[in-house]
């Protein structure tokens, strides 16, 4: 503390002995740089609600209610091509972010096409997987376990739907705008919240479905 | 096959006549004077064509300065709504005894407390606070606007959504019955099955989306958007604490969020989260909902530390003692605040080695907060100290908080806590932090920058009434609560057998009846300041001869705060440039660059309110068509591209070429 002090006087010092200046005359427009930082931090709040149902799953993860468990039920082969659809959508994101840089519009428009395309391919597993869970006796209302499932694994999947419908936005204000600024920041909003859920699903996949089996 | 019932019931949901308490005289009379209340005020508006006025400059407004006046006055008229129930259960308290009932019947009185902490906790203590930091903030750090100007608009649209919805719930329907927490397995479908609950569940998911997002947006603004020269550790302590608690409520309003929804999946779905049966755990959401509980205290605390910072170092004069100790403690209660949920529920059963963890994190607590407490005191020691109204109120204050603090270290002592846990020695305890350091720091907050956002001061006289009835009625009401509290007396109770707790309960009331002169006295003080507005014109800017840069603007400030951005030196950048003389340069404006107006906050918000009731009475093709709406507004809102405007230089000029000239008279 005293270090800061001594730092403090000094540079009063210092400044004193040149005549502050007191007011910014010249300056230019004001940068427009925060919405990344605010969007970063959103992710970060998004981060939690996922830690919330994480930690309430694994809370409840093991009470089966003398129901199905995840070995009885989970079929990873399925869940091997779910989570591949989405870890390939992230790199096709990143392949539409490259041509955005080249400024090349149709086939960034493509690429984005794609990526939208595998995560739409995503959720129709996912819904059938839902779909067949219910038909089989075991919904959400079965046990704590699949109300914790359904709870976790929907919630990413409305993650992704609420994704995919900003994507499609985009794919319609990008040719009306063109590489503006304004549409270049909300590529890279969308980018950080596309490979967030993808880092949200390794989580999922790993602990839901892989650890959920090999428990038995 | 559809008979009229099935029709209404698709209509309408759960929704009957049934639900409007024409039963409750009490409810009909209050509802009578809200309508001719609110039907006056339309006319007045209407009278006074005031209504393209009120919708261009302050509904649609994206100025941060206008959003944090619309807080606060969401905020006062809630206070009042909050107070109403807190002075019903007192009464109420004091006159059932033995065979006299009372006139607050169980059904009723459960959603009177539950009303009333949720109300002073979501719809008063958080609007305020976010009131001053939305307000005071970014003159603070010399910027022009918060980092986000539309979110600013629809997180103040939303959480005023959520306090209508709290509203709507005592004339439509009723309210939860659960405490404000609402712990299930009371507040599942199998005890809680009306609307109580989930009028609970929307109002705060509505109002909790606007918290978060104002969040994000005042830790953006900090971190981007100081100005030249102002480093962390140069930044007024005010904006610290700011700082500090919107990374809480970042950090905290997601958990609240998903423990609400989880609450609401096991009312609407019908899932075991949270039920005694097919392996829910209610205790799961005790934790939860605390983990985003005890965070939410500190919330409300930490910008009043700030404000008492700001106040004690204007009126004293002095620099503030030991600025470093002082953020850092901010940084530390901060963490802590983290580590120390259990302490609600110390008799949950987690066993001696969790309580004692919890117990003596809890504890550690006290020492970065006594250290700010000896900052204060060390500011005041030696400085030339001005009694003015808001060092009233810190004075009160510190003496009042550091007694609420000790009987918060006596409740974290684990095997005290099994004496006194759900009692009202803790009642006394966090209303005794709660008014004395929150309530307060808010009023003498108000008070301090009340000339900035008007250009008058409020008037002395009945600013010292409000704090004198304010702190004697607080020592009444709240007192003879701890001693109930240590006579075994539980809270949440409306009626009693043993006559020997009734002197206490007297007492409490009558203490409730001053803090209600103390709140007459501020609506006076409103009044008074109006009609002796000539006298109590601040033409300066710069009232209290303050020290950091919201006081370097007019009162009230431009729509862009700053003519031109001033650069920073030091700590206390106003006092410094007043001291080595600066000079305000009288020309070479310059077009300043600003959001635009807009419609969306309150439209978006408006939807989300009608989702919310439709949710709640279940009136499904409603919820329907207003999701589609939502989604289809967000979208539409994307696509205008159109968002900022420029003041012309020479709008600038003749502003402050007006200004100056008042100033010079």
């Amino acid at each position: 503390m005293t270090m800061h002090l001594d730092t403090a006087r000094r540079e009063a010092a210092a400044t004193e002995a040149e005549a502050p200046v007191f007011y910014d005359v010249e300056e230019a427009a004001h940068a427009e740089s925060s919405t990344l930082l605010g969007f970063w931090i959103y992710l970060m709040s998004d981060a939690l609600i996922f830690a919330v149902l994480f930690a309430t799953f694994g809370v409840l993860g093991t009470r089966y209610a003398a129901g199905p468990s995840p070995a009885d039920l989970f079929e990873l082969p399925l869940i091997a091509l779910n989570t591949s659809l989405l870890l390939f959508s992230s790199i096709t994101y990143g392949l539409a972010m490259l041509e955005v840089e080249k400024r090349r519009m149709g086939l960034t428009l493509f690429w984005l096409g794609v990526t939208g395309l595998f995560g739409l391919g995503f959720l129709v597993i996912e819904l059938y997987e839902f779909y067949h869970l219910i038909a089989e006796g075991a919904g959400p209302q079965r046990s704590a376990f699949l109300s914790a499932f359904f709870t976790l694994v929907g919630t990413h999947g409305l993650h992704v739907t609420a994704g995919i419908l900003w994507l499609v936005t985009l794919m319609f204000q990008l040719p009306l705008h063109g590489f503006i600024p304004e549409n270049h920041r909300r590529l890279m909003c969308l980018g950080m919240f596309w490979h967030f859920l993808d880092v949200i699903w390794i989580g999922v996949f790993t602990f839901v479905y892989l650890m959920g089996v090999l428990r038995g | 096959m559809f008979s009229d019932i099935d029709l209404q019931t698709f209509l309408f949901g759960r929704l009957t006549w049934a639900s409007i308490p024409l039963h409750e005289p009490i409810l009909i009379a209050t509802f009578t004077a809200v309508v001719l209340g609110g039907l006056a005020l339309v006319a007045a508006v209407t009278y006074y064509r005031a209504w393209g006025y009120l919708w261009r400059e302050w509904i649609t407004s994206v100025d941060h300065k206008r959003i944090g006046v619309m807080y606060g006055i969401l905020a006062i008229i809630m206070l009042l709504r909050g107070f109403a129930d807190a002075i019903m259960m007192l009464t109420q308290k004091a006159v059932a005894f033995g065979p006299n009932e009372g006139y607050l019947p169980p059904h009723h009185f459960d959603q009177v407390f539950t009303a009333h902490g949720v109300i002073m906790i979501f719809f008063f203590a958080m609007p305020m606070v976010t009131a001053v930091m939305n307000y005071v903030m970014p003159l603070q750090i010399g910027a022009r606007d918060v980092a986000f100007p539309f979110l600013n608009n629809f997180s103040f649209w939303m959480t005023a959504g959520g306090a209508f919805l709290t509203m709507v719930s005592l004339f439509v329907g009723e309210f939860a019955r659960t405490g404000w927490l609402a712990y299930p397995p009371l507040s599942g479908p199998d005890f809680s099955p009306g609307v109580g609950v989930d009028y609970y569940i929307w109002g705060l998911q509505v109002a909790g989306v606007g918290t978060t997002l104002s969040g994000i947006n005042l830790i953006a603004t900090i971190v981007k958007m100081r100005a030249p020269g102002m480093t962390m550790m140069k930044m007024p302590i005010f904006t610290w604490t700011t700082l500090c608690t919107n990374v809480l409520i970042v950090a905290a309003f997601p958990v609240l969020t998903a423990t609400l929804a989880l609450l609401s999946l096991d009312r609407y779905v019908g899932t075991h989260f949270f039920t005694n049966d097919l392996g829910g755990n209610p205790m799961m959401y005790i934790n939860l909902i605390w983990i985003w509980g005890h965070p939410e205290v500190y919330i409300l605390i930490l910008p009043c530390f700030g404000i008492y910072s700001e106040i004690v170092s204007t009126y004293c004069g002095k620099r503030l003692f030991g600025y470093a100790s002082m953020v850092y403690a901010t940084v530390v209660i901060t963490i802590l605040s983290y580590l120390v949920w259990l302490h609600h529920f110390f008799t949950m059963g987690s066993g001696a080695s969790v309580n004692a963890f919890f117990g003596i994190t809890t504890m550690i607590i006290s020492i970065p907060t006594g250290a700010k407490i000896f900052n204060w005191l060390f500011t005041m020691y030696r400085g030339r100290i001005r009694f003015e109204v808001p060092m009233l109120w810190t004075v009160g204050f510190m003496v009042t908080f550091v007694i609420g603090g000790m009987t918060g270290v006596l409740l974290a002592v684990p095997p005290a806590d099994f004496v006194l846990h759900n009692g009202l020695f803790l009642v006394a305890h966090f209303h005794n932090v709660i008014i004395g350091g929150v309530v307060f720091g808010l009023m003498a907050g108000l008070y301090y920058w009340f000339p900035k956002v008007t250009g008058y001061r409020l008037d002395p006289f009945w600013g010292k009434m409000t704090f004198w009835f304010w702190l004697v009625g607080f020592y009444f009401a709240f007192m003879p609560q701890y001693v109930l509290g240590l006579m075994g007396v539980t809270r949440r109770l409306n009626h009693f057998e043993d006559y020997a707790l009734q002197p206490w309960y007297y007492a409490a009331t009558f203490g409730a009846l001053l803090i209600a002169l103390g709140i007459g006295s501020f609506i006076v003080q409103l009044a008074v300041t109006f009609l002796r507005r000539e006298q109590l014109r601040d033409l300066t800017g710069d009232p209290w001869h303050g020290r950091t840069l919201e006081w370097s603007t007019s009162s009230p400030p431009p729509p862009y705060n700053f003519a031109f951005i001033p650069i920073v030196h030091e700590q206390d950048a106003w006092w410094d440039m007043k001291r080595r003389g600066h000079v305000r340069p009288r020309d070479g404006y310059r077009p300043i660059h600003m959001p635009k107006n807009t419609a969306a906050g309150f439209v978006l918000s408006a939807i989300s309110t009608v989702l919310a009731f439709a949710l709640i009475w279940y009136i499904w093709w409603l919820a329907i068509v207003s999701f589609v709406a939502l989604i289809a507004a967000a979208i539409a809102h994307t696509f205008n591209y159109r968002r900022d405007y420029y003041i012309p230089a020479e709008e600038v000029m003749s502003f402050e070429d007006g200004r100056a000239r008042a100033a010079a008279e």
